[in-house]
């Protein structure tokens, strides 16, 4: 992965980073990330991100499901044993709805909750660079991206007239390690000229 | 995108008190980070040493066999099945809470869903326990996987009800696990931000996966919840219409009846509130939780007690109607002679079920009544005790004096032990719960953040223009500016 620099800046208010982030994306500055407590409505459009496609995903795992449902049920009673219940049908498809429905259902959760872990880059001892602590408490958290036309002078100027407090610049890993939260992480001090 | 869609015009506030969002991580963080009290360990280690109980007698079974628990040929499904119905009913009020009310954009469910998620997999856990252990031979227990095997290979009947169960059961509780967890990430991560010792670190950084609250994460987040909430919502009715589907697919008079499904599912419901008043009461007390678990809270679950528990008193009477208009004799014998005649051996717990399910309830149409917490949690008692004699009435008055007077069981009763893996899987239920309390985030804190009207009007009038504005008009402005 990359270390990086960004300039960090926290607010207090939805109320204030709504505008802020339309600011800060008008200005021509690169977002990284909003980092919130909570989910908040609209802020991923304003960021101008895509919309997610986990349904989709969610979708062909349940079809998934159905499927292995009926070619196994059909494979083991029609082909593999088949048994004679009383003179009915061997293909009893209304018999068979209950486990398909329930592997349908088992197979788009266990997928769609995995296609998320994967995506979102999560796993028990997995460690990220987290840029404010209290963005999982109260704070909302903006991180913009110094690319090498950043005046990260101006920038910090600017994410303090549209409102955010406790601005300054932070060099960080953006992606993940494994490695667990209860040791420190060595300060990077060169990201600067990684950077270049 | 007018989005104060958690808003109404006539309900008080769900959060009562002048909150910001770091109070509301310091409410509900806190009993996680403070010693458990003395209660704490009084219930926790009660419940360990029912647990313990538990395992005693369910050793005794595995090596004596069911005739420990006084099951014989008549009545193959004594307490046994009884109590996995009445655990799994348990279940349901969880997921209506967590997936049902969250389709219904009920605002109030971030008080409780969190508990009620976490009451619904004990309770599952528990009630897999019956069927398992009710075997016999449990070393064997494998056999009901389809798996390609060294007999045959011999497969599993998928026609039978009880091999839906097994597909039921195990789905529901997996998809209530990864739901529940889901939540639970970006709390974890909360209790893992704020924790200055080494291995609550180490624990809770573990736990929350990594989770960094980075806006396309919750965006995904949202989309998973509501997808789960999509699937839950028919998966939660599909369990119980197969449970009920063990009986109704008999030829067992008692059991072979139409209306089993829904009557099954609104009486699950009916006592998963009852269980969801009865922990919630105690758990907002002693854990300082009454800004978050409102009356409103309270008021609302016993309607749907209400509601639920008249849906299965006109379940009862129907059944009864329909034994009598049916004019079949078996039919007849089994409700008219095993249960509704009180001097049959078995006839009072049909007096039980009938009182408690279905007159008891009938005092939450009184506002007064809904919202008293004594009263609440001595009917929530009630309910749970009137539910399981309703399984109790449904499995062994039906079974105990079937077609032929020489096969007949009439004094059927459960042994200590039988009464001993009852207790334990309380002990289970109760040994997770208290762990739940004191190591976990009781109420989902991002989502009541998320539902938070800061200060009422003040909120609303800074947030309005922004929240009001359409994502066209905004998407427009942005680009004509490049």
């Amino acid at each position: 992965m990359a270390i990086k620099r960004f300039v960090v800046g926290s607010f207090l208010e939805e109320s204030v980073l709504f505008p802020a982030v339309k600011k800060v994306r008008l200005a021509g500055y690169k977002i990284h990330d909003v980092y919130t407590p909570m989910p908040i409505h609209g802020l991923d459009h304003a960021m101008g991100l895509r919309e997610t496609s986990l349904h989709t995903a969610g979708f062909i795992y349940g079809i998934t499901g159905t499927t292995t449902a009926l070619s196994g049920i059909s494979y083991a009673l029609l082909y593999d044993w088949p048994l004679n219940f009383g003179g009915k049908p061997h293909f009893a498809l209304p018999a068979w709805i209950p486990i398909t429905f329930e592997l349908t259902v088992l197979f788009s959760a266990v997928g769609m909750v995995l296609t998320f872990c994967y995506l979102c880059q999560m796993a028990p001892f997995v460690r990220k660079h987290h840029f404010n602590l209290r963005s999982t408490d109260d704070q909302f958290t903006m991180v913009i991206e110094c690319t090498p036309r950043t005046n990260e002078t101006e920038a910090q100027a600017f994410l303090k007239s549209v409102g955010a407090i406790d601005i300054h610049i932070q060099n960080a890993e953006t992606g993940w390690w494994l490695g667990t939260y209860s040791k420190n992480i060595p300060t990077v001090d060169n990201a600067k000229t990684i950077l270049v | 995108m007018s989005a104060f869609k958690y808003e109404s015009q006539v309900r008080p506030p769900l959060v009562s008190g002048d909150k910001d969002y770091h109070q509301i991580t310091e409410d509900i963080i806190r009993p996680i980070e403070n010693r458990p009290s003395r209660l704490w360990w009084i219930g926790f280690l009660t419940a360990v040493l029912l647990l313990c109980f538990g395992i005693f007698s369910v050793t005794r079974e595995v090596i004596y066999g069911t005739g420990q628990w006084n099951l014989n040929k008549t009545v193959g499904w004594g307490w046994d099945i009884t109590n996995f119905v009445w655990w799994v009913g348990i279940g349901h009020a969880g997921t209506l809470i967590s997936a049902i009310l969250l389709l219904f954009r009920q605002g109030w469910r971030t008080g409780v869903n969190r508990a009620a998620e976490a009451m619904t997999i004990f309770a599952v856990m528990c009630a897999g326990q019956f069927p398992i252990w009710h075997m016999g031979r449990v070393w064997m227990a494998f056999f009901v996987f389809p798996y390609p095997n060294t007999r045959g290979s011999l497969w599993p009947n998928f026609n039978s009800p009880l091999m839906w169960d097994v597909f039921a059961i195990s789905t529901y509780f997996t998809v209530s696990l990864l739901f529940w967890y889901c939540g639970l990430l970006p709390d974890l991560a909360t209790v893992r931000d704020r924790a200055k010792l080494k291995w609550r670190k180490f624990f809770y950084g573990m736990a929350s996966f990594g989770w960094s609250g980075s806006t396309k994460h919750w965006q995904r987040h949202e989309a998973l919840s509501l997808v789960l909430a999509g699937l839950s919502t028919p998966l939660v009715l599909s369990v119980h219409t197969i449970v009920s589907f063990d009986f109704a697919t008999s030829v067992v008079p008692g059991w072979h009846t139409t209306i089993f499904p829904p009557y099954f599912v609104a009486g699950a419901v009916f006592s998963g509130f009852a269980m969801v008043q009865s922990l919630l009461i105690i758990s907002r007390k002693v854990l300082h939780l009454e800004d978050y678990i409102t009356l409103e809270h309270i008021d609302v679950m016993n309607k749907i007690i209400l509601l639920t528990g008249s849906i299965v008193g006109v379940a009862y009477l129907t059944e009864l109607f329909i034994a009598w208009y049916g004019q079949n004799p078996f039919e007849n014998f089994a409700f008219f002679q095993n249960r509704a005649n009180i001097l049959s051996p078995l006839g009072w717990s049909y007096y039980i079920m009938m009182g408690c399910n279905v007159l008891s309830p009938q005092i939450f149409w009184f506002r007064k009544f809904r919202r008293n917490l004594v009263l609440t949690f001595f009917m929530s008692v009630i309910i749970n005790i009137g539910m399981w004699f309703e399984r109790f009435v449904i499995i062994v008055t039906s079974i105990y004096r079937e077609y032929l007077p020489s096969g007949w069981s009439t004094y059927y009763s459960p042994t200590i032990w039988e009464i001993g893996f009852y207790l334990g899987t309380f002990g289970l239920f109760f040994t997770c719960y208290f762990l739940f309390s004191k190591f976990f985030p009781v109420i989902a804190v991002a989502e009541i953040k998320h539902i938070l009207k800061k200060s009422g009007e003040h909120y609303k009038e800074k947030m309005g223009p922004e929240e009001n504005e359409s994502v066209e008009a905004f998407t427009h402005e942005f680009e004509h500016a490049h």
